[in-house]
């Protein structure tokens, strides 16, 4: 099947990017070097390209009980312009995948009204690259199974998603919108044009620091990327980023079917809202009440190397209890980190473990995530 | 892009570099294998006095995204390693033909260079 492109393929291919695959899409993996990029993001300001992330619109009198239901977090608290991060599980509450929801201006406001009336709520969630067309049918099934009034449209390749991470990103993203975005707290939105273009502007981000990500039409790309004045970064540094700040990668820190986690072992409990109805919801509590056997844990190399995804975890006898589900050379601390799932007596932060690194054990102590402060 | 390939020293087809003065064969990567690699975070080199053979793995180079076998342009003794990049791996990418060296080898056989690629076959390569 061939890749799915970004709209600025061409773009960054002139700027002299390499690219990746990832979940189907050829990304920019790197435009300068990873550790330029990374360094970037923590100390001034960088924008990534992030195109292949799926957006999910959903509107409808019963928009919200769609949400609620196939979403882990309590849709019902966000306000027109809030946002949360949650998971998406399936009936053994095991994380199909993570996504942020969006609740965006009611159906029929224009972008700048503010509006609350659940009857029209509409919602914009972001799932994982290459998972879209999945989440969708996920969606459309459930909706029609249990007879609700929703519409769900499948926008990906509708809409571009760039995101500008830093310290400095406040700065750089006031100076293109026409209206002022400073005031958006964490986790809030709203619409800002930009080239006279409304962009859903969010102050999410992946990356640990203060930030924006912006969801953009398509056709508006090329111009939109172009005002932003700063370091392109690429897949790679978010990577090295978002594992300093100890975030899941899907797919390798979970995955329904090679590394099927409940959102306790991944560390991301807080997104789950058991006091509403989800699909997982009853095999959530379950676990929760009787507690977990394995962690996702972070951790620091002692000896020389690099962890690496797929490598094992051992105690100090070298018995095997565990794999590195992510791993780098951190280009913050200039160490050698990880995350990987162990069991929950091997957890605690100052924990000895080893990790077998080709062959050889190397020492490794369990540390307190994210390892860097973040926002 | 071009690359620098220094036409005074023979290349493997896995992009190590092989430079021979007075009988001792110096060893690195190339210009084109670290841009390739990216920055590189971790070099595993073997210990002075180890026996390679010629194309044996004698090391690793680990890049913030990759991971990549070092392998023997010729056998022999491993009479030197560059302790430097143990904690200055960027040299492999600031300068890989010169202070990004990597081990010398006391050859067993100097004739095992011919059987790598010259600077114009290993451009080829590249290309």
């Amino acid at each position: 099947m061939p890749l799915q492109t970004p709209p600025l393929r061409g773009i960054h291919d002139e700027r002299g990017a390499k690219f990746t695959e990832f979940g189907g899409w050829d990304m920019p993996v790197e435009f300068d070097s990873i550790q330029t990029e990374h360094a970037a993001v923590r100390e001034d300001v960088g924008i990534f390209d992030v195109s292949h992330m799926g957006q999910i619109h959903v509107t409808g009198p019963d928009a919200t009980e769609l949400m609620q239901r196939l979403t882990s977090n309590d849709v019902s608290r966000l306000a027109v312009g809030d946002s949360q991060y949650a998971a998406i599980t399936d009936e053994d509450g095991i994380i199909i995948d993570d996504t942020v929801v969006y609740r965006l201006p009611d159906e029929g406001e224009t972008p700048e009204s503010r509006g609350d009336g659940d009857a029209t709520a509409t919602y914009l969630f972001v799932p994982n690259a290459g998972t879209d067309e999945a989440t969708h049918e996920r969606w459309i099934s459930y909706r029609n199974e249990w007879g609700l009034e929703a519409t769900v449209d499948n926008r990906t390749d509708e809409y571009a998603m760039f995101a500008v991470q830093g310290p400095n990103a406040v700065g750089i993203v006031e100076g293109v919108t026409a209206e002022s975005v400073a005031d958006l707290d964490r986790f809030e939105a709203r619409y800002a044009a930009i080239d006279g273009v409304d962009c859903w502007t969010a102050r999410t981000g992946y990356t640990g620091e203060d930030g924006f990500e912006l969801i953009v039409p398509w056709a508006a790309a090329t111009d939109i990327w172009t005002a932003f004045d700063c370091q392109p970064c690429g897949l790679g540094a978010r990577d090295t980023l978002r594992i300093e700040a100890g975030l899941l990668l899907a797919g390798q820190d979970f995955h329904p079917d090679s590394n099927p986690r409940t959102p306790y072992e991944a560390g991301i409990g807080f997104t789950v809202a058991l006091e509403t109805e989800f699909v997982g919801r009853d095999a959530l509590a379950a676990i929760e009440e009787a507690g977990v056997d394995e962690r996702l844990v972070g951790f620091q190399l002692i000896d020389r190397g690099v962890p690496r995804h797929g490598y094992d975890i051992t105690t100090t006898e070298s018995r095997v209890i565990g794999t590195v589900t992510s791993g780098t050379m951190s280009p913050t601390l200039e160490q050698p980190i990880g995350l990987g799932y162990v069991p929950v007596e091997y957890a605690e932060p100052g924990t000895t473990l080893q990790v077998v690194v080709r062959g050889q054990s190397k020492k490794a102590r369990v540390e307190t995530t994210p390892f860097i402060d973040t926002v | 892009m071009s690359f620098d390939v220094p036409d005074d020293r023979r290349y493997l087809e896995s992009h190590e570099w092989a430079l021979e003065t007075d009988g001792l064969v110096r060893v690195g990567i190339s210009d084109f294998a670290q841009d390739e690699l990216g920055d590189v975070v971790f070099v595993e080199l073997p210990d002075e006095g180890d026996e390679l053979d010629q194309e044996a793995e004698f090391g690793v180079v680990e890049s913030i995204k990759a991971v990549s076998d070092l392998y023997a342009p010729v056998g022999g003794e491993v009479t030197a390693i560059n302790e430097a990049l143990f904690d200055a791996p960027e040299l492999v990418n600031e300068d890989p033909f010169g202070e990004g060296w990597m081990l010398e080898i006391e050859a067993d056989d100097l004739d095992e260079l011919e059987d790598l690629l010259t600077a114009d076959e290993y451009e080829d390569q590249i290309a």
